[in-house]
């Protein structure tokens, strides 16, 4: 079975983040990159699935230089191979754009079964990549996935539970597929040391819009149909009041503020 | 008309929630400023309730595709009509709800119509003829306002409970438009083999309350309490992802930039210290109240009303008072 995996570098959350007000886009080197947290689960379950059917693992990323990083670490945890597809055409992509550079990709890897992608980016935030990836290339789209059911490899055929509102849906699928998962579909495991000097020595093979035939013109801010136009920091929700006093006093005045809201019937 | 507001209004097999009306309150006041009607357009098996209530909701036109293969919600089927629908009737937006449902059905359709999209949009206006769509970024550190220039439709997901529920109008009603796209099995990759309700008999997203939970609350005995008070007030249980890492709640209740985003009229966050990933959850909710034996909790920041002191001495007098209150 071949197996990609889409992984996005994010900034760490708990890190400043700068932006260039004049392009609404991010400074991204201006901010501690990690893992987006929900890739960690789509590359564990692409080393699982690859444990349990066979095959090989092909990660990518679209990013800048640094975005490397997130490659070495999947290539510490032993994926078979990495492309790290970035051109100065690709800057300033909105999430169609973003789909259309990954799909180049996945159609020159070719024969590939299965793609995994993590449920949203944290930066992005869009939790939509996946499903216009799917959509573009034409593979069964299983969102919000929870957990994988079996993969019958010969006849092509996947079972999945999704996690959707209200429960668990279930459903059966013709790979190939784009499963993008959520968090608690596994646990994923850290790479080891050997791994990390490993993936240190190696080089990063990179993909540009050339070698991938996509039309500079249909991506990056060029080929992006939405734009930024404002950035601004929400107002501050500005501290409440602090109820003091006697417990049961306080409790009683909470109880009668929240009743006036008229919410609770 | 060619610069129509259009609602996607999401269904179970045909079952609906008044929630799913909710974006033709909002859409019509767009529609309103760009001199324009609001229509919802609906995909399913059967559409004739969903129409009906639709116009009560206010919609001024329904558009549907009806088919057996349309039965259950399959973003591989409903995208492929719901293209054919936006190609051929170019309306100026198309808004959805960013639930499971809506975010699938928008990116596969605006994949197939070649356009990126907005999601989880909480501020909608128009302003000089065009679309200003505001959205959380960076775990509600910033927001950012984008415009669509090139796209039509533009496609919007939208926070659920981001605008007001519309008034029902029993009375209204309005013409249904019924456009056939048939597309059969065989043309599927993605086939519907049952759906499993969850315990949980409240939708996070939808709740109006929440009580959520923290790591001070200290072990799965300790979300009983906060279950007593959410049933009081008929809320929905949340948790924080200390506390569904420690494997005191499933996932599924988890509030935060990992979780789920809300956004109830009242957060009761108990033994929540309020880090900036649990508040990407839930910080635009209405009314949030914090209860934390640490007065310098960075929760109380973001609080409407706090209570600094030990949840399980404050959430069963809540429940009692409650009960007393509300004739119980
Ligand atoms: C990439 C990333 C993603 C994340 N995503 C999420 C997410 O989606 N959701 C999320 O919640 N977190 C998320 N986190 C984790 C987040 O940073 C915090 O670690 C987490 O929210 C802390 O949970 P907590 O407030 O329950 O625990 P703590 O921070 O440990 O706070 C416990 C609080 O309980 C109070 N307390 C203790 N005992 C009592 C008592 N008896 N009565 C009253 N108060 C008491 C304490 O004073 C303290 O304030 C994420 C982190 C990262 C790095
Ligand atoms: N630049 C990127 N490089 C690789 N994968 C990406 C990129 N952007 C998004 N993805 C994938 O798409 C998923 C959803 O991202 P998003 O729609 O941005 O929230 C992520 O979890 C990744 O798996």
């Amino acid at each position: 079975m071949k197996i990609a995996v889409c992984i996005k570098q994010v900034p760490d959350t708990e890190a400043e983040i700068k932006w260039d007000t004049q392009k609404g886009v991010l400074k991204r080197d201006s901010i501690d990159p990690i893992t987006n947290p929900f890739d960690e689960f789509a590359l564990e379950e692409a080393l699982l699935t690859r444990e349990n059917y066979d095959g090989e693992i092909v990660a990518i990323t679209m990013g800048p230089e640094r975005s490397s990083d997130v490659l070495r670490n999947a290539l510490a945890l032993t994926v078979n191979e990495v492309h790290r597809l970035t051109d100065d055409a690709f800057a300033g992509s909105d999430t169609y754009a973003t789909a259309s550079v990954l799909a180049a990709a996945i159609k020159k890897i070719g024969d590939v079964d299965i793609v995994f992608c993590g449920k949203q980016s944290t930066d992005g935030n869009t939790g939509v990549v996946g499903a216009e990836l799917a959509a573009i290339l034409g593979f069964s789209p299983l969102t919000y996935v929870s957990k994988i059911r079996t993969i019958d490899a010969a006849n092509k055929k996947i079972v999945v539970e999704r996690a959707i509102e209200g429960g668990t849906e279930v459903i059966e699928a013709k790979l190939p597929a784009v499963v993008s998962v959520i968090k608690g579909i596994n646990e994923p495991r850290l790479p080891n040391l050997m791994g990390i000097r490993k993936a240190a020595k190696m080089e990063i093979p990179q993909w540009n819009a050339d070698d991938l035939g996509v039309d500079k013109s249909k991506v990056g801010s060029a080929g992006s149909s939405t734009k930024v136009v404002e950035i601004a920091v929400p107002p501050p929700r500005g501290a409440g009041e602090i109820l003091k006093g006697e417990i049961a006093d306080v409790v009683n005045t909470l109880t009668d503020k929240l009743i006036d809201l008229k919410v609770i019937k | 008309m060619a610069n129509d507001v259009w609602v996607y209004i999401e269904h179970k097999e045909g079952e609906v929630s008044p929630m799913s009306y909710e974006l033709l309150g909002i859409g019509k006041t767009l529609a309103n400023d760009f001199g324009s009607s609001v229509c919802a357009f609906a995909i399913g098996e059967n559409l004739d309730n969903i129409s009906k209530e639709a116009f009560q909701y206010g919609a001024s036109k329904v558009y549907g595709i009806e088919g057996g293969v349309y039965k259950h919600f399959r973003a591989e089927a409903y995208s492929k009509a719901a293209s054919f629908l936006l190609d051929k009737y170019k309306p100026e937006v198309v808004l959805f709800r960013a639930t499971t449902q809506g975010t699938d059905i928008a990116a596969a359709s605006a994949a197939r119509l070649g356009f990126g999209l907005c999601t989880d949009s909480i501020g909608l206006k128009v302003e000089g003829g065009q679309l200003k769509m505001t959205r959380a970024a960076f775990g509600g550190n910033y927001t950012v306002t984008v415009v669509n220039e090139k796209a039509k439709p533009q496609i919007v997901t939208v926070r659920p409970k981001a605008f007001a529920m519309p008034e029902k109008n029993a009375s209204a009603s309005g013409e249904v438009v019924k456009e056939s796209f048939a597309l059969s099995e065989d043309e599927l990759a993605t086939k519907f083999v049952e759906f499993i309700k969850s315990q949980v008999t409240v939708n996070l997203v939808e709740a109006d309350i929440i009580v959520s939970g923290g790591r001070g609350v200290g072990g799965e005995e300790g979300f009983k309490i906060l279950k007593e008070l959410a049933d009081t007030l008929g809320g929905a249980v949340g948790a924080s992802r200390a506390a569904v890492d420690s494997g005191w709640i499933p996932y599924e209740h988890q509030v935060g930039q990992t979780g789920k985003t809300v956004k109830p009229k009242i957060y009761i966050a108990c033994g929540i210290s309020g880090a900036i990933q649990h508040l990407a959850g839930m910080r635009t909710s209405d009314c949030i109240v914090a209860i934390n034996k640490d007065p310098d909790a960075p929760i109380f920041k973001n609080a409407s009303f706090g209570i600094v002191g030990d949840y399980k001495q404050v959430v069963p007098l809540l429940v009692e008072k409650f009960k007393a209150k509300l004739n119980k």
